[in-house]
Formats: C-alpha cells, sequence, structure tokens
C-alpha cells in the first residue's frame, strides 16, 4: 500500500522533470524575446546587453540547468510584460481559474449523475434515449460556440447576465474568491456551465453504462429481496458502487478542464490564467508561458494522486485486501 | 456439458465470410433512424464542401467579387451585385454562406487528413509495440499514457505556438496528439488477437512473421480502429476549430469554419449574430452527424454491444 | 386438490398457475407456463430442474422479482393467504425479506462489494422495524451468531471480500431469515460451494428454517441435494412442472420418463464400467419450443399424441402428479 503510493510519488517526479525538459526545450524554440523586448531602433549591443541580463546569450545546458536549479526553488523567471516573478502573475491568476474548474465540475456531477442513472435504469424509455441522444451533441459540440451562443442569448438579448468578466471577489483562506457574492455566480455561471457541458455528457455516458451494468448485479437483486426501497437501492447500493471508477475517471479528466479554460476564459473574457496564458503566447512571454505548463504540471501530477488516494478510500476491496476467492 | 472441444486450430477469419459480414453491418448500420440522419447530413455537407467551388455564391476569397460596402448585411439583403446573402455577409462583404462551404472545405480537410495520417501511425505503431512486446512495448505504451495524460488542447496550442500558423502545420500537430489513441486501441485488440489460436497456428505453420502481422493480426484490429477513428475526425474538427479561434490555427487565407466563429466573435456584442452562429450551425451539424453514424458504428462493429 | 393440503394446516405458499413471459425482438416467449405448487409451514419442498427450465424465474416471480422485457401473465401466488400477485410495488416491498426471502446462487456476488456487512445486515432490518440503531447491531450480531459465524461482533464491521464464498452465504442466509419468513426461496445457494461447506450450509439452512417454521422452497438442479433434504419434490421441464410428488415416491419410482432420466443420470447411481446414462438430445430453446409434450423429442416412448397435444395433469390416488400421456408404472 504505502509503497504502492511510494511507487506512484516516484512517477510523478519523473513525470515532472520530464515535463520540465520539453517545456524547456519548446519554449526555447518559442523565438527569442529579445525581439519583443527591445525597442525597434535599438542596436545590436543593446540587444546584446538585454539577452545578457536576461541569460539568453548562455549555452543550452547552461540555461536548462539554471531553469531548473530556479525552478526547484519556486523561480521560475521574471514576466518580461509585467515586470515580476512569472510564478506570482500566475498565482494571481490561479484561484479564478481553479475556482471556475470546481465549480464546472460540481456542475458536471450534479447534471451528469442523475441522468446518467435514468437513462441506465430505463435504456429503452424515451427519457433514456433523449438523454442518450443529447449526451452525444454534448459530447461533441465545440465548447467555444456555445459559450459564444449563451452570450448572444443571456447577455446581448436577454441581458440577465453580464457577457464577460469577473466578479466582485472576497477573499477566502487566503484566495479571492467571487462565489461568495451574488454578482460573482452571476458572472460564473455561463462559463462554468460552457465548461461543463462535455464533462456532464460524458458523465452521462459513464453512469448510463455502469448502471446498466451495476442493475443487473447479483446483489442488487438481493437488496431488492430484502425489501429495501428503490431510492435506497439506488443512492446507495448502485451509487457507491459507480461513483468508484466515476470519480476516478473525472479526477482525471479534471486536469483537462482546467486546460479547457484556456478555451474558456478567452470566450468569456474571463481573468483567470487561461486568458493569460494566450496572452503570454501572443505577448511573448516565455517565463509566464513556462510557469503555466510547469504549474499546470503540477497540478495535473497532484490532482492524479489525489485521484489515487480517493480510489483507495472509496473500493474497500483495494484498502484492506483480505482473501480474495 | 455437452460441448465438443476442439483440437483443431481455429481457422482465420476468412475474406469471403468478411464480405458477408460487411453487408449485413451495412444493413444494421441504416436500420438505425439516427444514423441515417447522420449520413445524409454527411453526405450533404461534404458535398457542398468538396463542389463548393462550382456551386457556392460567391468565391468569398476572390476580392474582385468583394465589394466593401456590402459589409455585415444581416441575413436575405441583397448585395450591390444583386446576389442575395441569404445568412448575410462578414465584415468584408463576403457571402456568408459562400465563406461557410468554403470553410467545410477547409474543416473536413484538415480533420480527414489527420486522422487519416494519425490512425496509420498509430495503427502501425500499435501493431508492432503488441507484436514485438517486451522492453520496447513497454517503452511506447510509456509515452502513450504520458502523452494522453495531456490535455489534447494544451498540447496542439504549444506545439501550433512552435510552427506558426498554416494549413500543414495545424494537420502535423492535430497527427501529433491523436496518435497515441490508435496506437492504444490498436495494440489493445492486437493483443487480442496474438493470443488467439489462428496467430498460433499460423507461426506452427512457418509463415513469415511479416505475413502473420499484415495479413492477420493487422485486419482483425481494422474495426475498433474504424470506430475509433470515425468520431475522432469530429474531434479533430472540433480540436481545429478551438485552435483558429484562439488565433493559432489556420492562416487568415484559408478561414475554416472555427476561424469564420472567430471574426464573428468580435461583432457578438454589437448583435450581429449571424457571423457567428451560421459557421458554428454548421460545425455542429458536422460533429453530431459524425458522432451519431460512429456511435451506430461502434454498435455495429462490437457484437458485444447488440442484443 | 394435493394430497398433502387434506392435512389442517393452510400452506405457507401456494402457487397457483403461474405464468412468466419475456417479451423479446422474436415475439413473447413464455418461461414458466402454468406452473403450480405449494408448500406447508416447515416443510421443505424441491424443484429440480436443468438450466432453463423455468426454476429460477419461478422463485424470482414468486418474490415478485421479474423486470422488463418478462412479466408474470397469468397466475396466482398466494402467501399466507392472501394473493401477492400484482400487488402495488409498495406493498410488495414490505413482504420482500419480512413475510418471504430469497439467497441465490453465487455468495460471491450478493453481498454489496462496497459496504459494510453491517449496513447490509442492519438495512434489512429497519427496513421492516422501526427500531433503534443499537437495537438492530444486537439483532445482526446475534443473526451471525445463529448461521455459526465465529465472533461475530468484530466481523460486522468486515466488508463481504473479507470473507470466504461459504461465510458470505451464511451472512445471506443471515439476512434471508431475519424476520423469521414463512417461506424462503433458495435459488442454488450450495452450487457454487465446495461440496464440504455444501452439506454444512444445506443443514444449517435446514435447522434454522425448523426452526422458525419457515417453509423451505429449494431450488436445484442437483437431484441428490434434495433427496436428503426435501419433503415433496417437483421437477420443471421446460418451463412446467412435469411430475410432484414426495421424495420417497418420486425417486424410487418416478412415473415421467424425464424424471426417470434424470435420477439414472445421478452419477452415484451409475455402475461402474457401465456407460454413465444420458438423456438424449438436449433442453429446448424457450423460443422454440417442441408442439405437444415438450419433452417428446427425447422421449423414448413418445408416440403421435405427445407431438401434438400437450399432456394432462394426472393425478393417482396417491397424491402424486404429472404430465405424461404414457406415465411409467411405478415400481
Amino acid at each position: 500500500m504505502i509503497a504502492y503510493l511510494l511507487r506512484r510519488l516516484g512517477q510523478s517526479a519523473l513525470v515532472l522533470f520530464t515535463m520540465a525538459v520539453l517545456v524547456f526545450l519548446a519554449v526555447f524554440a518559442l523565438g527569442s524575446p529579445v525581439d519583443m523586448l527591445a525597442s525597434p531602433d535599438a542596436d545590436q549591443a543593446e540587444r546584446d546587453a538585454l539577452a545578457a541580463r536576461f541569460g539568453l546569450d548562455q549555452p543550452l545546458p547552461v540555461q536548462f540547468a539554471a531553469f531548473l536549479g530556479n525552478a526547484l526553488q519556486g523561480d521560475l523567471g521574471a514576466s518580461f510584460v509585467y515586470g515580476k516573478s512569472a510564478l506570482a502573475v500566475i498565482g494571481e491568476r490561479l484561484p479564478a481559474t481553479i475556482e471556475l474548474a470546481l465549480l464546472a465540475l460540481t456542475f458536471s456531477v450534479m447534471i451528469g449523475v442523475p441522468l446518467g442513472v435514468i437513462a441506465g435504469l430505463r435504456p429503452k424509455s424515451i427519457a433514456g434515449r433523449a438523454i442518450m441522444s443529447t449526451s452525444i451533441f454534448g459530447f461533441s459540440l465545440p465548447n467555444f460556440w456555445i459559450g459564444m451562443m449563451l452570450i448572444l442569448l443571456f447577455s446581448v438579448y436577454l441581458g440577465w447576465l453580464p457577457a464577460g468578466g469577473r466578479g466582485p471577489t472576497t477573499e477566502v483562506l487566503g484566495m479571492q474568491l467571487s462565489i461568495t457574492s451574488l454578482e460573482g455566480w452571476r458572472h460564473l455561471i455561463l462559463p462554468a456551465l460552457t465548461l461543463a457541458l462535455y464533462k456532464s455528457s460524458l458523465v452521462v455516458r459513464l453512469c448510463e453504462a455502469g448502471t446498466r451494468e451495476i442493475v443487473t448485479q447479483e446483489y442488487i437483486r438481493f437488496a431488492r429481496a430484502k425489501g429495501l426501497s428503490s431510492f435506497r437501492i439506488i443512492w446507495l447500493h448502485l451509487l457507491k458502487n459507480m461513483m468508484i471508477p466515476v470519480i476516478t475517471i473525472l479526477g482525471m479528466e479534471f486536469g483537462a478542464m482546467i486546460a479547457f479554460t484556456v478555451v474558456i476564459e478567452t470566450v468569456f473574457a474571463y481573468p483567470g490564467m487561461g486568458k493569460l496564458l494566450i496572452e503570454s503566447i501572443n505577448r511573448l512571454d516565455r517565463p509566464v508561458v513556462v510557469a503555466y505548463l510547469m504549474v499546470t504540471t503540477v497540478i495535473f501530477v497532484l490532482i492524479n494522486f489525489i485521484v489515487d488516494l480517493l480510489y483507495v478510500a472509496l473500493d474497500p476491496r483495494v484498502r484492506l485486501g483480505g482473501p480474495n476467492e | 456439458m455437452g460441448e465438443t472441444i476442439t483440437t483443431r486450430p481455429l481457422p482465420a477469419p476468412s475474406v469471403a465470410k468478411g464480405e458477408r459480414l460487411l453487408l449485413r453491418q451495412l444493413r444494421d448500420l441504416v436500420s438505425s433512424p439516427e444514423a441515417v440522419i447522420g449520413l445524409v447530413i454527411l453526405l450533404t455537407l461534404s458535398f457542398a464542401a468538396i463542389f463548393a467551388p462550382l456551386i457556392a455564391p460567391q468565391n468569398p476569397y476572390d476580392l474582385m467579387q468583394l465589394d466593401i460596402m456590402d459589409n455585415m448585411l444581416p441575413p436575405g439583403s441583397t448585395l450591390g451585385g444583386g446576389l442575395t446573402a441569404w445568412l448575410g455577409t462578414d465584415d468584408q462583404g463576403r457571402d456568408m454562406l459562400s465563406a461557410i462551404m468554403y470553410g467545410m472545405r477547409v474543416s473536413l480537410g484538415v480533420g480527414i487528413a489527420s486522422v487519416v495520417i494519425a490512425s496509420l501511425i498509430g495503427a502501425l505503431i500499435g501493431v508492432l509495440s503488441a507484436y514485438i512486446g517486451g522492453r520496447f512495448d513497454a517503452l511506447v505504451m510509456r509515452i502513450v499514457d504520458l502523452q494522453l495524460s495531456f490535455p489534447s488542447i494544451l498540447i496542439a496550442l504549444v506545439l501550433l505556438t512552435l510552427f506558426g500558423r498554416g494549413l500543414d502545420k495545424v494537420v502535423l500537430s492535430l497527427v501529433f496528439v491523436q496518435w497515441a489513441y490508435y496506437a492504444r486501441t490498436v495494440r489493445g485488440s492486437a493483443l487480442v488477437e496474438k493470443n488467439k489460436d489462428y496467430i498460433a497456428a499460423a507461426r506452427c505453420l512457418e509463415i513469415p512473421q511479416w505475413r502473420v502481422l499484415v495479413r492477420h493480426m493487422l485486419p482483425n484490429c481494422i474495426p475498433p480502429l474504424i470506430v475509433v477513428s470515425t468520431v475522432q475526425v469530429a474531434h479533430a474538427i472540433t480540436l481545429e476549430s478551438t485552435l483558429s479561434f484562439l488565433g493559432v490555427g489556420v492562416p487568415v487565407t484559408q478561414p475554416s469554419l472555427g476561424m469564420l466563429i472567430a471574426t464573428g466573435y468580435d461583432f457578438l456584442l454589437s448583435g450581429k449574430y449571424w457571423m457567428s452562429t451560421y459557421p458554428g450551425i454548421a460545425l455542429v451539424l458536422i460533429v453530431v452527424a459524425i458522432n451519431l453514424v460512429g456511435d451506430r458504428l461502434r454498435a455495429v462493429l462490437n457484437p458485444r454491444f447488440t442484443q | 386438490m394435493m394430497a398433502v393440503t387434506n392435512s389442517v394446516v393452510a400452506p405457507a405458499l401456494s402457487v397457483e398457475n403461474l405464468s412468466v413471459t419475456f417479451q423479446t425482438r422474436k415475439g413473447p416467449v413464455t418461461a414458466v407456463n402454468d406452473v403450480s405448487f405449494h408448500v406447508n409451514p416447515g416443510e421443505v419442498l424441491g424443484v429440480v430442474g436443468e438450466s432453463g427450465s423455468g426454476k429460477s424465474v419461478t422463485g424470482l416471480a414468486t418474490m415478485g422479482l421479474i423486470d422488463a422485457p418478462g412479466r408474470v401473465s397469468a397466475g396466482r401466488v398466494v402467501l399466507e393467504g392472501r394473493n401477492i400477485a400484482g400487488v402495488s410495488d409498495r406493498d410488495m416491498r414490505g413482504l420482500r425479506g419480512n413475510r418471504i426471502a430469497m439467497i441465490f446462487q453465487d455468495p460471491i456476488s450478493t453481498l454489496n462489494p462496497v459496504l459494510r456487512i453491517d449496513t447490509q445486515i442492519m438495512e434489512a432490518i429497519t427496513a421492516h422495524e422501526r427500531i433503534s440503531a443499537s437495537a438492530a447491531r444486537a439483532r445482526a450480531i446475534d443473526a451471525l451468531r445463529a448461521v455459526g459465524i465465529p465472533s461475530p461482533e468484530s466481523r460486522l464491521e468486515a466488508y463481504p471480500h473479507q470473507f470466504s464464498g461459504g461465510m458470505r452465504q451464511r451472512v445471506a442466509i443471515a439476512i434471508a431469515l431475519l424476520h423469521r419468513p414463512a417461506v424462503l426461496i433458495a435459488d442454488e445457494p450450495t452450487t457454487a460451494l465446495d461440496v464440504t461447506i455444501q452439506v454444512q450450509i444445506l443443514g444449517e439452512v435446514q435447522k434454522l428454517a425448523a426452526e422458525s417454521g419457515t417453509a423451505l422452497v429449494w431450488i436445484t438442479h442437483d437431484l441428490s441435494v434434495v433427496a436428503g433434504l426435501a419433503d415433496r419434490i417437483a421437477v420443471m421441464y421446460a418451463g412446467r412442472i412435469v411430475e410432484s410428488g414426495t421424495v420417497a415416491e418420486v425417486l424410487t419410482a418416478p412415473r415421467h420418463h424425464y424424471t426417470a432420466g434424470l435420477i439414472a443420470s445421478v452419477p452415484s447411481r451409475n455402475r461402474r464400467g457401465q456407460p454413465l446414462a444420458q438423456i438424449p438430445g438436449s433442453t429446448p430453446n424457450l423460443a422454440n419450443m417442441p408442439s405437444g409434450c415438450a419433452f417428446h423429442p427425447r422421449c423414448s416412448v413418445s408416440s403421435e399424441i405427445c407431438s401434438t397435444t400437450l399432456p394432462p395433469l394426472l393425478h393417482d390416488p396417491s397424491g402424486r402428479f404429472m404430465r405424461c400421456h404414457h406415465p411409467r408404472q411405478g415400481a
């Protein structure tokens, strides 16, 4: 058990290192930021001085060693645009993105699980078929366009919700959050729903398949033979078994969700780190791009680790072991 | 138990039987109304896309045919040249319908090209990985796992930032993010095939390895590959449109549906809905149609799901 | 009427002309056809048949556990004097696990793998009784002890996978008997277990059922199991009961040729050096049932009438029932 977790931890470290190499190489190929930073009429001497100041004149391995050494100390360089630590710049935007992604995750479970269970319990009914057909749409619709259509409907025509941006924030546990106010919710609801669209369809499909499989299991039949209510059978016997794979997959997909905030934040002009990434790519703000990729990698690795722990916590067969036939 | 035990190796599925199976599967496919609707939409849109230069009201990229005075007209307006723009015009005075037909060419082309290339590369790697096994297999699967653990949007975004704009570069980065799916799918089914009796029989008969691989293993890996590829075309098209929306995709001179939508985004808040809505609907129709067909294909090709 | 009902005791369960039909793509398929049997308090009825004979479906139908596309298409299920076929889900739920209980074949999958044993026992108690958690817990411990699970207090917090197959089946039995039901339907509960454990479990169930006066319906494909356990026996073939009577009568002097074939094919009855007796052919497909007597293609004495006309239900003076045009003469 502990050996397993330690091995996972080692794997995570390896993934992080690999990512560091890849990110460094990729961003190095991105083009020299000197072109961006120097004024158009700067001469070669000025450009060289600028390059030296950021260590860009050193050979590649030296730059990488410096990068890695600094990265381990939490220093991923200073943003060319903001003139301060790239990590700090990311850190300012991180809560907005996490807030958005967590809310979207909650939405996708709240929407996906009940619909998936209904469709799984009654696969031949009209409701079941409608849910499954609709999930194909949600699965494949281009999110950014759906977001735009929601803006068109709720902001431009109906005028109910703001078209973009983030609502006022308050500090909660050291993080600037906006779910504390109604205005914050008004800003969050459309982007979160858009972001949740894909995942809720995924959850619907998972839960439908899971339900259909689980209801044929003998322990469900036995639970019915015991005279339990359908409510208890569904909410305890069925859901507890189904949530193990669902949580595992949702956890892994949470990383993808954070990545997809790049798109959603651009559509809704939402000031999270996804929008920051696009801005930084366009401005050749190399340290911020590097910091973004490294931070998301760390988040992915963390999520995978947490999912492993959750899986262990949820499934007594993994947690406790025991005589297996 | 009344079963007889066969000691003969099972014959490899023969081609003639395969053809009859194919016919039956086609019938199965057509028996689902959803799949037929999907197929009809797909064929219609593909037709419009392929023959766009012949049937589109105007060539939206021939500057001679454009008049900036016609810009941003709502749907149904008559242009200076007498043409009626049923879906309105964009900020350059282009007829949206024509722009969409040309855009579908780019979107479908990029989607299909990337899937074909990626599936060939992925299938080859997958079969080799399963066939060779051992360390090679372990290494390949490590790379596949690593890649699949990162969201494709992020990988493609970084790659396109490196490569710059261009149709070929979009296809290249889409291939890069997709090959791993195919490699994993094909490896999975190849491993199943590898352990079947007929492969062992072929080996016993000292048939050359490459023949076992090409004639016996590969054909049996194709059904799952078809299912994954079909659905993956829709994913590739969506991904391309998303990248173009973010401004790192196709070049301005060859706008895809995604880029048309991105242009429309700038005018969304002023209520000029048609510039983003209509190309989006075209995109959605394509993607949904592919998924409807793909969903049914999965059921037809995988007898486990049919009752 | 059947001979045993001559006694004054009212049957705990009486199934009358029960039919179960499944709607399939190729039209309706009748899995259980006009089946009648009864079982008295404290009595053990063995229902014997090959797989596909409809014996498990009969058990599920009695419990009201037939799901779409199947349904009970005809007949009555009278539990303690009350017809429960077609009562509301709500009423049926109140009876299931309470007055009529069931245990299943595979002990590995009968218990929910992610719920603790105590949860699974206590929920079965509280589903039918308003009782405090601590009282339910005490009952759970008693129930586990009654089925022979050592140190039940500590095993309560275990998960099913920490138990062996036999232990899991004991837990299932404990749950089924929690409310001292009038009837327990046991659907091959020992088939998946080792022979030695089979014997223990058989004995355990028999003892407990006798103590609580529970009527036992033991469904099995194994004649040797019912031989030592049951008072009466009903043999099912292709969805119908083809013969019934007391165990002694049916096993020593079978009247139906199928029953005779079944008895002859029990391995211990075959002499060494002789070929293993077998019934020729195989069980018919329910969707494509032979006309007349469903057994006629496999029967050695079948005649013209067997392939055209369903044999009527005969009963001889001793209280035995059979469906055969040419019944074997008793020894």
